[in-house]
């Protein structure tokens, strides 16, 4: 018989190292899942991990893909610190991808350089107005956030299917259900010739600086890390739990609509009835993974993109099935968790 | 059953119950036991002495079968044992009533005490045996009644019930008067010679030095997790006891007569508000004022509304009434903490590590926690170096020993990381000051600083408020004391007009209710 004994005192090192633990354990696992598909691990991992990076284009494509993950998993990241759980922010990049093509879609044919910024304003505010509802929920009536934010993530793409299918469907689109392409004005231009990379990706690296100094600065920040971490601290030092839950949710929820902005004044263009496969439901993972350190949410996003980029190309060339993505998210996320128990607890042979 | 197997080993019997011999234990960094020798013979009282820290628990966690030591042997009744488990403990009939209780709220006496008996009887059958136990002993119990209804002193009687049943040979007792009054002690002595005189062995854990005067026939010292002195203590002086459990004098305290002018800084008026969930305790329109220059002691076991007071007090809880809470003048009922401590409030919780102080910060980060308002941020920034230079400062001043203000809150003993707290809510110049438990669990020598770091400030002119359970505590600090029993406050009286024995009925509920109508 094993059992778990609690470490005096868990070391960072160790905390650092887990993220890098679970990765290798997850390699692993994948290793043996590959040989049972039949491929050769060594091939597969090849396939899976070099071959997007090919070339300007395909770097250019992971730090696309890193781009929404990093924006949203640095606004979880904040919120987690401060034990507010935001799981929703899927549905807040939906409702800032809505808010930002709806203006781009109302404004077509206009030339102003205003454009671009006000939808970048809509989508951060839409998808604050979305991340208030569980909010108002929460400090009103003690609605339990993780509850509410998901369901609400259930609730942003139905909107958004009725939006493409009925009021905002392309008249010239064959009855598909989709917007019009957006005009010129309303998309953000390619960084790096021979990429589709915008100016969204420097943004988020300067998001991830701010958030860094925020806590590392701010007192509003220390506030909220005492609200995670020692609940009656916090009460007893007279902090506002009501203004921890609205910065954490409003931040979390600006930061993912601004995902929706990027998403849709980039590579999409026009509103479609997804606008993402799962970024805001990756980035709990990115957060996690990442320590709820801004430079670690940096590091994570791109081990994650990566995995998209990989799932697509080992759907392509190994004719392996489109889950494999999901898949293999879900094995990190378990293997950090467990990485995560043996950095606070030693297993001991029990006497 | 009438506990006749409470006899059998009596007197006849030269082997000790219980020898230790060489007894270590080591944690990661600590030497918490070293070498410790320990003998309890059949029907004695044998008192553990030694200040918070020294090692007593950790002796008795081994003991128990709690804990298993890294050298040394156990001789139980002549041969050598290895004491794997509690149960183990139990088989052999070592029964422990430990200072914090294990007990289910929920649950009814009976259902509590089925719990921990291996083979428990039908529950008629067993709520007869626990009545006729409690009556043999003098300790009458109802074995119907939930917990939750019980008092401390009940809630002891339970425990103890639950080891007497056991039959035990060896009784081991933790700070088992920590939360009783005068008179109980005195019921509770009584049981425990009564034991002893049948056989059984008594190991009495306390710091508490006229009680083990009163009652032990010999006692083991602790100090620094080694053995530093066997003696008897009827034999000795409490200063000669102090000295060997402290290796110094007994720092006293005192109080001496100081000329600040009078008023009232801190004003209860008809406070009252529910209790904090099923098992709290309402507030009944408690009327106090605390006058600046005085300290004012509120006795009573925890769980007489103590928790909603403190809580209603520092704006953790806000009430229906902001005139329910006046300080300097000023209505704060309805104000959070925060806005209160502007106002001048400074507040010493109970619990030490997460409410007081965060366990994972350092101490500069647990400065920042509440004196933040003391000029440590500036636009909504913190200012890092002027909040490592408070933190120093604290530390110097209340001698907290520590590696600096890097320290992280958790690696501080419970003595040192009081003295931080303390020191912190008074770095902060506060007009009126409330303290928990101000010397609950910290060593000797910390808890006179801390006492009269409390006095300086009396002295002058802030208001002090002093919530404790520790009677002598707050005889020794205190101008005037109130008691509060069952949520509602006994009269106020000056400590030099009452004494313990009078603050000890009221501890039970027996005071008089004054009639003072002040309007509403």
């Amino acid at each position: 018989m094993f059992r778990l004994e609690a470490r005096p005192a868990p070391s960072t090192l160790a905390r650092w190292l887990a993220p890098l633990g679970a990765l290798l354990l997850t390699l692993l696992l994948a290793a043996v899942l590959f040989a049972q598909l039949g491929q050769s691990p060594l091939h597969a991992f090849a396939v899976f991990f070099l071959r997007p990076l090919d070339g300007l284009y395909g770097i250019g494509e992971w730090l696309l893909k890193a781009t929404p993950l990093m924006l949203c998993g640095l606004g979880l990241a904040l919120g987690f610190r401060a034990s507010v759980w935001n799981i929703g922010a899927e549905g807040q990049l939906t409702v800032g991808a809505i808010a930002a093509g709806g203006l781009a879609i109302h404004f077509d044919g206009s030339d102003s350089a205003w454009l671009l910024p006000a939808m970048a304003g809509a989508g951060v505010l839409g998808g604050m107005l979305w991340a208030a509802i569980p909010a108002l929920l929460r400090t009103r009536w003690q609605t339990n956030e993780i509850l509410t934010t998901l369901m609400l993530a259930y609730v942003a793409p139905l909107l958004l299917a009725w939006l493409v299918n009925g009021p905002w469907r392309d008249p010239a689109g064959f009855n598909f259900p989709q917007s019009i392409q957006f005009g010129e004005s309303a998309l953000l231009a390619p960084l790096l010739a021979g990429t589709r990379l915008t100016v969204a990706f420097p943004l988020a690296l300067g998001l991830a600086v701010l958030c860094w100094l925020f806590l590392r600065h701010a007192y509003l920040g220390f506030q909220m890390n005492i609200a995670g971490q020692a609940p009656a601290a916090a009460r007893y030092a007279g902090y506002s739990p009501a203004r921890t839950v609205w910065v954490a949710l409003l931040v979390g929820g600006g930061c993912a609509g601004l995902a929706g902005f990027a998403e849709v004044a980039g590579p999409l263009g026009q509103l479609l009835p997804s606008v993402s496969p799962g970024y805001g439901f990756a980035a709990i993972i990115v957060a996690f993974v990442g320590r709820l350190h801004p430079l670690g949410v940096v590091l994570a996003s791109l081990l994650l993109s990566l995995l998209y980029l990989g799932g697509e190309s080992a759907q392509m060339e190994l004719g392996l099935p489109a889950s494999i993505t999901g898949l293999f998210q879900g094995a990190l996320l378990f293997a950090l968790l467990a990485c995560d128990t043996l950095v606070h607890y030693r297993l001991r042979r029990s006497r | 059953m009438r506990c006749q197997s409470l006899l059998p080993h009596a007197r006849m019997n030269s082997a000790p119950r219980l020898a230790l011999r060489d007894i270590t234990k080591t944690y990661p960094g600590v030497i918490a036991n070293e070498d410790i020798d320990l003998t309890v013979l059949p029907g004695e009282i044998h008192a553990v002495l030694g200040e918070n820290g020294a090692g007593k628990s950790t002796l008795m966690k081994i003991i128990y079968g709690l804990v298993q030591p890294d050298a040394g042997t156990v001789l139980w009744e002549g041969r050598e044992t290895r004491i794997a488990s509690p149960a183990a403990a139990r088989r052999l009939g070592i029964a422990m009533v430990f200072q914090h209780f294990a007990l289910f709220e929920t649950l009814s006496v009976a259902e509590n005490i089925a719990l921990a008996l291996p083979d428990a009887p039908a529950p008629a059958a067993l709520a007869e045996r626990i009545r006729a136990t409690a009556e043999d002993y003098g300790l009458p119990l109802e074995p119907q009644r939930p917990v939750h209804e019980l008092s401390v002193g009940e809630r002891q009687r339970v425990e103890i019930v639950r080891c007497l049943l056991q039959s035990p040979r060896l009784l081991i007792l933790d700070e088992p008067t920590s939360v009783l009054t005068p008179q109980a002690v005195e019921t509770l002595f009584t049981t425990l010679r009564r034991l002893a005189a049948e056989g059984v062995s008594l190991l009495y854990i306390s710091h508490k030095l006229d009680e083990i005067r009163a009652l032990c026939d010999r006692a083991t010292v602790l100090r620094g997790g080694r053995v530093s002195g066997h003696c008897r203590p009827a034999g000795e002086s409490a200063d000669s006891l102090a000295r060997m459990m402290i290796g110094a004098e007994l720092p006293q305290t005192r109080l001496s007569a100081n000329n600040v002018r009078r008023e009232p800084k801190l004003v209860l008026h008809n406070l009252s508000r529910p209790a904090d969930g099923p098992f709290g305790t309402a507030l009944h329109a408690l009327q106090l004022s605390v006058h600046s220059g005085e300290i004012v002691g509120i006795a009573g076991a925890s769980g007489n509304g103590q928790s909603e007071l403190l809580q209603a007090l520092s704006g953790e809880a806000t009430l229906a009434q902001a005139d329910m809470v006046q300080m300097l003048g000023a209505p704060v009922g309805r104000l959070g903490a925060a806005a209160r401590r502007a106002r001048g409030l400074g507040f010493v919780p109970e619990e030490r590590l997460g409410r007081g102080a965060v366990p994972a910060l350092d101490l500069a980060a647990n400065t920042l926690l509440t004196a933040a308002g003391d000029g440590l941020v500036r636009r909504g920034l913190i200012l890092r170096p002027t909040v490592r230079r408070y933190a120093r400062e604290i530390i110097k001043r209340f001698r907290v020993k520590c590696h600096g203000s890097h320290a992280l809150a958790r690696s501080l003993s419970g003595g040192n990381l009081q003295k931080f707290i303390v020191g912190r809510e008074i770095a902060q110049n506060p007009e009126v000051l409330i303290v928990a438990q101000p010397t609950w669990g910290v060593d000797v020598g910390s808890a006179a600083l801390i006492r009269e770091r409390l006095i300086d400030l009396r002295n002058r002119g802030v208001a002090l408020l002093v919530i404790s359970e520790d009677l002598d505590e707050l005889f020794s600090i205190c101008d005037r004391i109130a008691v509060l029993a069952g949520g509602r406050l006994s009269p106020l009286r000056h400590t030099s007009a009452t004494d313990s024995a009078e603050i000890g009925r009221w501890m039970a509920g027996l005071f008089p209710t004054e009639t003072t109508h002040v309007p509403a």
